[in-house]
Parts: structure tokens; C-alpha cells; sequence
């Protein structure tokens, strides 16, 4: 693969971090404010497309930011696995902001300035993470974006949010400085570089297995943004945010940074070929496995819609891991495929459950019985959502997850079929009844009869995902292409 | 003004300006900050003068008077200490912008008074990098500490007792240098570093030799504050007038490590040291890794913003007192980093700091509610500064930990691994806890607090000093690559 | 012990020096009285400084004062006369040594002023209320 040396990867990462500047000018003009999240959305999608053709042809771009380290410079690539990423994250972003505009001003959010302003740097963040050239600057973007979600994620400023934005710290950046930041210091004194390599950069250095099971496990859980078990209790606090910061940051962007990170590592530090000759795989397929079975079972119990979301999330994020776990070239396809179903699917959901609370002020699944009959386009989204998040066909879920059922065939390990079986199972267990409460229980006593549908800002987006994730049944093309150039077929 | 002695006007220039402040001083006040400005300003820009002299022809020395060493005093001129002129003179530059409110709030009418000092402090820093002669490291030592003393009792309340007994503390520091250095003379008759370390060799490494580098390195480590030996600093300088924290804090433990790896390989040599006593060697990286460990526990108990930054500094002493003895070049390279960016850093601290006290006026944890909507640009300031102690890329503070912790892995010192990504992570929860508070507010407190910043002239070296944290950070590699590599010793 | 007593006796000077620095560092370490801790600090430069005097000292040598027609005629004659080196530092180190007590003395009346008293236990005490 060619790469050409190019300003794009920067502009494509830069536009919204300055684009935090004039949102931040603009404090008491909210229609110029959002005019110019708007403006900076519409821009990174046009940036991110613009350079699609050239990485479908098989090229790349590539930008050097400064050389800090020897053989490590600060550097931004754009090959097919961040293109794939980068296209998810900055389409959904678009999404979201007119999504959020919506919530934000039905709610009469406080500080709706610096809301905006973290979300751009949220998002570059994100796309820096997509399109880092190696592991030093990956890790650069995933702290970067560990710290601006965090007024998000607090945005609320009661205690609440106080001891909710204190376990997001404590697990996000205890796990990233305990954990990834040693594995990759030991990774560069064992290599001598950090670039992203096809075949991975460790199979040279003849590291024996037990060190390169060290250094596999520190990344797992040091990318804990991934919520592989038992690092995954920041997400379901994550909570308490703004809905639309959790349907983007904790559907889309902070989590799938967190397996993209450890994709990555597997597909390009370790490479599936050394991952293999030691017998490492079953180490991740293992840690998969079971946290996708223990969340969708926790999910289960979960009263609060966004909390069995956040534990949805958990157990999706798992499938994503045990896919490049397969290493297998299908198995992995499926994995990174999934990235995008799921966050098409969730990032539905989320945008519900927030329509839900703003139209209806409701939060617990216990309370919502015959709502849909209510907000009917909200309920047939979200139950778009949730089937695709099942994995029924004709819903995009179900490409992907007949790519890592394929691939757990192919690698021989007929449990990890099983395990997707189990748990889409659970997936229909914990789905269903929502939709079903909605539609056919009858409402509440004393239930007032003004609840209405979301204003349009939040209606729009939720189905334009929702038909998305019906759409990409049928059209996976682009993104099951994308996918297949990464994992190298 | 030729340019071969460029580097005494860097340090002629506050020396003589101190005189001048004292006596013009006494006739207006308005004198002092140009003529402070001026001479330290002056001092930076001949100061980077010397280092892209140095880099561009290479080291030099100087005979001072004209007497020839090893009977006279020699200056040495070379990457290392150009670098550190360099940062000597900005720091100082930097830090006096805000100094000058400060002490014109503080110690109104005895701003003349406070900058003589502050300047021969500079002047004695200065000298005490460039000097290549053991017994005038001595007394430029005391030049530097005597002026910090009576620039701590300058503060209010229990300053004066905080700074007796740094005196008592600092002089048996000194004396225990001298000591050493006595031994060095009878050893080999001589004072000049260079002369010295050619004659030592020859002795082969007997009793009296050890006793000396013992009594010199202890000498230091109680004037740079190494755990278990910082019991004066914490109160020296939480309780010293804020103008004096801008400068004692970020420069002076940073410049007396500085001279404890002057000594080391300039001296004694690095084959004596590591090679021949590996057991010291490694015992010492385990003093650091208490050193860092215990500092940063204290750390966790303060209530107040300066006493916790007091124990940041004795924790990142150890940083680089391990860096320096894991006798490779990546933990050399990273400890002298480390001297450059967390003098850097723990200015940004103190200047934020600084500017709070203006505003706020105390520093306790519990006045600091809400500051981030009163002072948006110095807390921003501030988080940048608090990102770079506790090690996140981009910012400077995240390169030198890379390489120290890279040197540690290199030497198979894990012990100290584990201390540097602990005391990373004890400084994400020290400043994370302070930002949480800054950030929340009161219960029920939702109405717009007033923006009230400190004077621009305060915020203008604070967000400078935040913008070179990043840069600095950014530009690592060209750093370590043009100058710190150059640095190092001969035989690394 | 007569090779001990020896071993004494031919440096004694520096045995001086040790018993003198003691003397002065537990002062500084054990007492709380500040002005004995300054005095204690006094007595261990004293020590140093006598140390670095008597390394200079040699057997029948006259004063480092040297006649100008005689250097010229026979050289210097080093066995004959005091190493002058030792003393010029020392004049140094006394004058830091001055300079440091003039300062502490000066601090130590700022806080007699402030408290009413040097010693230590007092001081702790008035500001525990």
C-alpha cells in the first residue's frame, strides 16, 4: 500500500478542534453557536469522504505532526481499517449534533457552550484515534479523548455526576496509564518502533510467549474504554450524561475507540500470524466470551432503559473483541464489521430512549408501558434497533454477526458459536419487552395525555439511523469492502 | 560585546541590575519592575545567544581573571549548561512577570528589597551551572541559598521559623559539600572538576575517595530536598511570599540536580560510579523509587494547593535521581529532559497558583469552588500544566516520563517502573481532585459567577508558559536529538 | 589499643576536627534553643574550616610570604612554606559562613518579635493555639 503525503488526515482531525473556538466565541448566540457545530459536522463528513476514493483504490494519505521519538513521530495515516472507522464516527457525529440540538433546547440544558465545545473535541479526538499511524500517537488521541468527555460526562455538575465522573476517570486513565502505557513501553523497547504494521511489528523481536501474553493482556484491559470485564463499571455511571453524549460517546465514539485500540494491536502490532503460533488467541476469545455472556445477563436485570443499554453496549463491545479473537479473516471482518452495525443500531436506541425522556421525562422500563402507542415513530425505531442489535435479518446487525458466526466455524472453536448464539438469545430477552411494553400493555393509571412525539431535531435523526441500519442489510458494500481491505483479503 | 563572553553578561546582567534596584529602588518604586524586566530579559536573549553559539562551535571554557586553571576559576561552556542558562534565564523571566504584582500586593514597599535578592539568586543559579571548579560550586551554592533564605523570611506568619530551618538544614548541606570537596583536595590538590576527575583515576578508588563523593552527595541531595531529606522544603517554600515560589520552586531543586550530574560524571566519572560500585548504583534507584512513593502518599494528604505542589516537586526529585542512576543514556537523557520541562512545569503550576492567590487569596482546597467559571483562562492554564505532571501526550511532562521509564525497563530496574506509573497515577488523582473541585460548584450555587481574572500581566507568562509546555512537548525529539544527547556525558 | 592511640595521635588534627563537628552537629540536631542550633551550626563550620587550615599545614614550614630575590635565585621551595591555598578558601568559606549567621540572626529576631521567645517548644506550642 502507497502512501502519499497529504494535509487532509490533519484538516479531517483539526476542523472540529478549532472548530471548538468560535463555538466557544459564540457563548451567547446559541443559533450562530449551533450553526457552526452544524457547519464543522457537515465539513468533517465532506473531509472524511473526500479522501474515500483514494483508500477504496488501495492508497492512503499520511501526515507527519512532529517527530518526538525515535521512530515514533506524532503521525497521522489514513489506510482502510481508520477510513472505516472515521466514516462511522464522523456520519454518526452529523447525526448527533442535530440530535443534540434538539434535546439540549427542549431540556433547557445549563452551559450548552461548553457541551458543544467538548463534543468537537471529542470528535477529533475520535478521528485522531481512527486515523493515528502508530500506537504513541493512538494513545495521544485516546487520552485526549478520555479527558474532553469528561465535562460530558459531568455535565449535569450535582453529585451525581461528581462520583459518576470520578469512576470514569478513575477506570478510564487509572487503566491507560496502569496498563497501556507500560505495555507500550515495553512493546517499544522490545520492536524499537510503534508503527501500525501489516503482520504485525513483535513477531520480529523474538519475544517469547509468556511476554507477549503480558504485554496482549495489559492492552486489553488497558484500553478499558473497550469494557472488557472487570473494567467495564465506568460505562453503565457513564450514564448519567446528557443523552445524546451517551447514545454518541457511549454508543459510538469513546467505546468503539476502545476496540478499535485493541483491534489495532492485534491486527497490527501483534498480527494474527504470531497470535497464532503462540496460542494467544484463546486468551481474548475467552475474556469475549465472557463478558458478552455475564453483560447480556446483567442487562437483563437492569430496570433503567439506559443502563440495560449501557450493558448492551458491554456485551456487544465483547463481540467486536472475540472477532479479531478468531483471527481468522472472516472472524475479524465480522469483528470490525460489527463496529459499524452496532453503533448504527445503539446510537438508534440511545436516540430513542433520549426522545423518550424528553417527550415523556421517563427513564425506568417499568414505567413506559404503552408509550409507543404515543410515539410511534420512536418505538418502530427503536425496534429497528434492537433487531438489529439481535442480529435479524434484514437488519445490518445480521451481516456482521454472520460474519463472526462464520468465522467461529472456520477457526474451529464451535463454543464461541455457541456463545453468539446464547447471547443473541439474551439480546431478544432484554429487547423485547421494551417494544412490547410500549406497544401493547396499557398505560398507567393516571398517566397524563399530553405525551407527544420528540420535536423533530430529535425525531429526524433517530430515524434516519434507524433506516440506516435497515439500509445497510442491503447495501453493506462500502463498509464490508473497507472491512475486508483492513484485515487484508 | 563579542560573543566569547556572551555568557557573562548573561550572568553580569541581574547581578549588577540587583545594585541598581537596591539603590533606585529606594528613590521610586516604578524603577524596579523595567529595570528587573530589562536585565532579565537581556540575560535570555544572550543566553540563547550562548546555546546556539555552543551547538554551532562546540563547548568552551573560560578562564575567569585571566588566572589559568587549575590554580584559577574555569567557567565551562557546553550543551548542558547552555541548556540550563537558557532555562535559568526564562524561567526567571517568566516568573517575574507575575512576581511583580505579587510582591507589590504582598510586600508592598519592599519590592527594592525583594528583587535584589531575587536578582543575586538568578545571578548565583547561573553561575552555579556554568562553574568548573568544586570549591566556587560552594559558594555560589550559598550565594544562591543565602538569598532564598532571606527571600523566604520575606513571607508572612511562620515563614521566618520555615526558613531558619532550611538555614540550619541548608548549611549542614553545604558544610557536608565543603567536607566532601576538602577530601577531594587533600586527595588530589586540586579544585578544578576537570583537573580533578584526571587525577582520581590514578588513586584507584580508596576509602577516602567514597568518604568524599558520600559527604558531596549527601551535601546535595539535602540541598535538592531527596527523599528522606526534604523535611525543610515543604514549609520553606509553601510558606515563602509567592513571588519567591515562582522561582525557588521550579529552578532551584531542578538546578542542584543539575549539579549532582555535574559532579557525577564531571568528577568522579561514570566507571567509578556504576561500573565499579554497581551496588550503589542500584540502591540508589531504590532510594528514588521510596523517594517517589513516599513524596506522592504525603502528596494525597494536603489540603492546600501549594503544599501539595511542595510534595510534587520532592516526588519528581526523585524522578530524576533515579533517571540519572540507571546509568544508561535514555534514563540520563529522560532525567535531564525532566529537568527542563519540570522546571517548566511546576512554573505553569505556580504561576496558576499565583494567580489564584491574587484573586482568591488562600489556596486551601475548599476556596477553590467554582474557579473554572471565575478564572476560565488561568484554570485552563492550570489543567495544562496539571496534564504534564501527571504525564498525557502531548505535553512535555509525558516525553521525559517516557524516557525515564524506558531507561528503567532498559536496566531492568522495575522496582522504579511501577514507582513512576504510580506516581502518575497519584498525580491524576491529586490534580483530578482539585479540577473536580474547581469545576463543581456549591449545591444549588447555579447562578453565573463572576469572571474575574487576574491582571493580564500575570496571565500573559501563565498561558505563554502552558503554550511551552505543549510546544516543548511536541518538539521533544528535535530536543533530545540536537541538545540533550550532545549533553551527555562521554562513555554514554 | 596503642596502634589506635597511633593512629590518633598522627592525625589528631583531624580527630579534632570529628569531635568538633559532633559537637556542632548535635547542637543543630538536638537542641531547642535556635540560637544554640545557630551557634552548633557556627562550630561545624569552625570544624571544616580548621580541617581544610591543617590539611595545608606541613612540618617547619614558614608563613607563604616568599621573598622576591630568593624565588628568583632558587625557585619556590615548596617543603618550606605553608600551603596558602586552604587559607584563601577558607577566608571565603568564612565569610559565607559570616554572611549566613547575619542572616539567621536576623530571622531569629523577626521571630523572637513575632513569638517572644527562641526556644522551639514554646514557638510549636503558641502556634498549636
Amino acid at each position: 500500500m502507497s502512501y502519499q503525503s497529504s494535509i487532509w488526515p490533519l484538516a479531517a482531525v483539526l476542523i472540529s478542534l478549532l472548530g471548538a473556538l468560535p463555538i466557544l466565541a459564540s457563548d451567547r448566540r446559541p443559533n450562530l453557536r449551533e450553526s457552526w457545530t452544524i457547519l464543522i459536522a457537515f465539513g468533517k463528513v465532506v473531509i472524511v469522504a473526500s479522501m474515500l476514493p483514494t483508500v477504496l483504490n488501495g492508497g492512503g494519505f499520511v501526515f507527519t505532526i512532529a517527530e518526538v521519538i525515535p521512530n515514533v513521530p506524532i503521525q497521522l495515516r489514513v489506510d482502510a481499517m481508520g477510513m472505516f472507522f472515521a466514516l462511522v464516527a464522523s456520519i454518526l457525529w452529523l447525526f448527533t449534533s442535530l440530535y443534540s440540538i434538539g434535546y439540549m433546547r427542549a431540556l433547557d440544558e445549563h452551559d450548552q457552550t461548553r457541551y458543544f465545545a467538548s463534543f468537537a473535541v471529542a470528535i477529533s479526538a475520535t478521528l485522531g484515534v481512527a486515523f493515528s499511524a502508530n500506537l504513541l500517537t493512538l494513545y495521544l488521541f485516546y487520552e485526549m479523548l478520555s479527558l474532553s468527555t469528561y465535562p460530558l460526562v459531568t455535565h449535569h455538575q450535582d453529585a451525581e455526576a461528581r462520583t459518576s465522573g470520578r469512576k470514569y476517570l478513575t477506570y478510564i486513565l487509572g487503566t491507560s496509564i496502569g496498563f497501556a502505557l507500560p505495555a507500550m513501553l515495553i512493546t517499544y523497547q522490545l520492536a524499537g518502533t510503534l508503527d501500525f504494521t501489516q503482520g504485525g511489528i513483535l513477531a520480529a523481536s523474538g519475544a517469547d510467549a509468556s511476554t507477549l501474553a503480558l504485554i496482549l493482556v495489559l492492552f486489553i484491559f488497558g484500553f478499558a474504554k473497550a469494557g472488557i470485564m472487570p473494567f467495564h463499571g465506568w460505562l453503565p455511571a457513564a450514564m448519567v450524561a446528557p443523552t445524546p453524549v451517551s447514545s454518541f460517546l457511549h454508543g459510538v465514539a469513546v467505546v468503539k475507540v476502545g476496540v478499535f485500540s485493541i483491534l489495532r494491536v492485534i491486527f497490527h502490532i501483534f498480527g494474527p500470524d504470531l497470535l497464532l503460533q503462540v496460542h494467544l488467541g484463546t486468551v481474548i476469545t475467552t475474556l469475549a466470551s465472557a463478558t458478552i455472556l455475564i453483560a447480556s445477563l446483567v442487562a437483563l436485570t437492569q430496570d433503567n432503559l439506559k443502563r440495560r443499554l449501557a450493558y448492551s453496549t458491554i456485551g456487544q463491545l465483547s463481540y467486536m473483541v472475540l472477532g479479531a479473537g478468531m483471527l481468522t479473516a472472516v472472524g475479524m471482518t465480522g469483528g470490525l464489521l460489527h463496529i459499524a452495525m452496532h453503533a448504527f443500531g445503539k446510537i438508534t436506541l440511545f436516540f430513542c430512549a433520549g426522545a423518550i425522556y424528553v417527550a415523556a421525562g421517563k427513564k425506568y422500563i417499568s414505567q413506559m408501558d404503552g408509550l409507543g402507542k404515543r410515539m410511534p415513530i420512536t418505538y418502530l425505531a427503536f425496534f429497528f434497533g434492537s433487531l438489529s442489535i439481535i442480529g435479524m435479518p434484514p437488519f445490518g446487525g445480521f451481516i456482521s454477526k454472520w460474519n463472526l458466526a462464520t468465522g467461529a466455524i472456520e477457526s474451529g472453536q464451535l463454543i464461541l458459536l455457541l456463545v453468539l448464539l446464547v447471547s443473541s438469545l439474551l439480546n431478544a430477552l432484554y429487547f423485547f419487552p421494551i417494544v412490547y411494553r410500549g406497544f401493547f400493555m396499557p398505560a398507567a393509571e393516571g398517566e397524563p395525555d399530553g405525551i407527544k412525539e420528540a420535536p423533530l431535531f430529535c425525531l429526524i435523526p433517530l430515524s434516519i439511523t434507524a433506516l440506516c441500519s435497515l439500509g445497510l442489510f442491503f447495501w453493506p458494500g462500502l463498509f464490508l469492502r473497507l472491512a475486508r481491505m483492513a484485515v487484508g483479503l | 560585546m563579542t560573543t566569547s563572553n556572551l555568557h557573562m553578561y548573561v550572568l553580569a546582567a541581574p547581578l549588577l541590575t540587583a545594585l541598581f534596584v537596591n539603590m533606585l529602588g529606594r528613590v521610586s518604586r516604578s524603577y524596579v519592575a523595567p529595570l528587573v524586566l530589562g536585565a532579565l530579559g537581556f540575560s535570555t536573549l544572550a543566553s540563547l545567544g550562548v546555546l546556539s553559539r555552543v551547538l554551532d562551535q562546540g563547548s568552551y571554557s573560560y578562564t575567569v581573571g585571566n588566572w589559568a586553571p587549575p590554580m584559577g576559576i574555569e567557567l565551562i561552556i557546553d550543551p548542558l549548561s547552555a541548556l540550563m542558562l537558557v532555562l535559568i534565564s526564562s524561567v526567571a523571566l517568566l516568573a517575574s512577570f507575575s512576581a511583580l504584582p505579587m510582591v507589590a500586593k504582598e510586600q508592598a514597599g519592599k519590592e527594592h528589597l525583594f528583587f535584589t535578592l531575587y536578582l543575586i539568586l538568578i545571578a548565583g543559579l547561573m553561575g552555579l551551572v556554568m562553574t568548573g571548579d568544586a570549591f566556587n560550586l560552594y559558594v555560589l551554592l550559598e550565594i544562591t541559598s543565602i538569598t532564598t533564605y532571606g527571600l523566604i523570611a520575606m513571607g508572612k506568619g511562620r515563614a521566618p521559623l520555615a526558613s531558619f530551618n532550611y538555614i540550619i538544614m541548608g548549611s549542614i548541606g553545604a558544610c557536608f559539600y565543603l567536607l566532601g570537596v576538602g577530601y577531594l583536595y587533600i586527595l588530589t590538590g586540586s579544585l578544578n572538576m576537570a583537573d580533578i576527575a584526571q587525577i582520581l583515576p590514578q588513586l584507584g578508588g580508596d576509602a577516602a575517595m567514597a568518604t568524599a563523593l558520600c559527604f558531596i552527595l549527601v551535601g546535595l541531595w539535602i540541598k535538592m530536598a531527596l527523599f528522606p531529606l526534604h523535611g525543610w522544603l515543604p514549609n520553606a517554600y509553601s510558606l515563602a511570599p509567592t513571588g519567591a515560589g515562582l522561582l525557588v520552586a521550579p529552578l532551584m531543586t531542578k538546578v542542584t540536580i543539575y549539579l549532582m550530574v555535574r559532579v557525577m560524571f564531571s568528577i568522579f566519572g561514570a566507571d567509578y560510579l556504576f561500573v565499579q560500585n554497581p551496588l550503589v548504583q542500584s540502591g540508589m534507584v531504590w532510594l528514588a523509587t521510596a523517594a517517589i512513593i513516599c513524596a506522592s502518599c504525603l502528596a494525597l494528604a494536603q489540603r492546600n494547593l501549594k503544599r501539595m505542589l511542595t510534595y510534587i516537586i520532592i516526588a519528581e526529585v526523585g524522578y530524576m535521581v533515579g533517571g540519572v542512576w540507571l546509568a544508561n543514556s535514555t534514563g540520563l537523557s529522560g532525567a535531564i529532559l525532566h529537568i527542563v520541562n519540570d522546571a517548566l512545569m511546576t512554573l505553569c503550576l505556580f504561576l496558576a497558583a499565583a494567580a489564584i492567590a491574587y484573586r482568591v487569596g488562600s489556596l486551601d482546597f475548599d476556596n477553590l469552588q467554582g474557579l473554572y467559571k471565575r478564572m476560565p483562562i488561568t484554570m485552563a492554564a492550570f489543567t495544562v500544566g496539571a496534564f504534564s505532571m501527571i504525564g498525557i501526550p502531548p505535553t512535555a511532562g509525558f516525553f521525559s516520563k517516557w524516557y525515564l521509564i524506558l531507561g528503567g525497563i532498559e536496566a531492568g530496574h522495575w522496582e522504579y517502573v511501577v514507582a513512576l506509573l504510580f506516581s502518575s497515577l497519584i498525580n491524576a488523582i491529586l490534580f483530578f481532585r482539585i479540577i473536580a473541585i474547581a469545576y463543581f460548584r456549591k449545591e444549588g450555587d447555579h447562578a453565573r459567577l463572576q469572571r474575574e481574572e487576574a491582571p493580564l500581566i500575570m496571565q500573559g507568562p501563565l498561558i505563554l508558559t502552558a503554550a511551552t509546555l505543549i510546544v516543548i512537548g511536541l518538539g521533544s525529539g528535535p530536543l533530545v536529538r540536537g541538545i540533550i544527547k550532545l549533553a551527555l556525558p562521554v562513555g554514554f | 589499643m596503642e596502634q589506635f592511640l597511633a593512629i590518633i595521635i598522627a592525625k589528631y588534627n583531624y580527630w579534632l576536627y570529628v569531635v568538633l563537628m559532633m559537637i556542632g552537629f548535635y547542637a543543630m540536631i538536638g537542641k531547642r534553643n535556635l540560637v544554640k542550633k545557630l551557634i552548633g551550626m557556627n562550630i561545624f563550620q569552625t570544624a571544616i574550616i580548621l580541617m581544610f587550615v591543617s590539611a595545608g599545614a606541613k612540618y617547619g614550614a614558614k608563613i607563604p610570604i616568599l621573598n622576591k630575590h630568593e624565588v628568583l635565585e632558587h625557585g619556590v621551595r615548596a617543603a618550606q612554606v605553608v600551603n596558602p591555598l586552604p587559607h584563601v578558601l577558607m577566608l571565603t568559606a568564612i565569610v559565607v559562613s559570616v554572611s549566613v549567621t547575619g542572616v539567621a540572626l536576623a530571622i531569629l529576631q523577626r521571630i523572637y518579635r513575632e513569638y517572644g521567645t527562641l526556644e522551639e517548644d514554646e514557638i510549636l506550642e503558641k502556634l498549636g493555639r
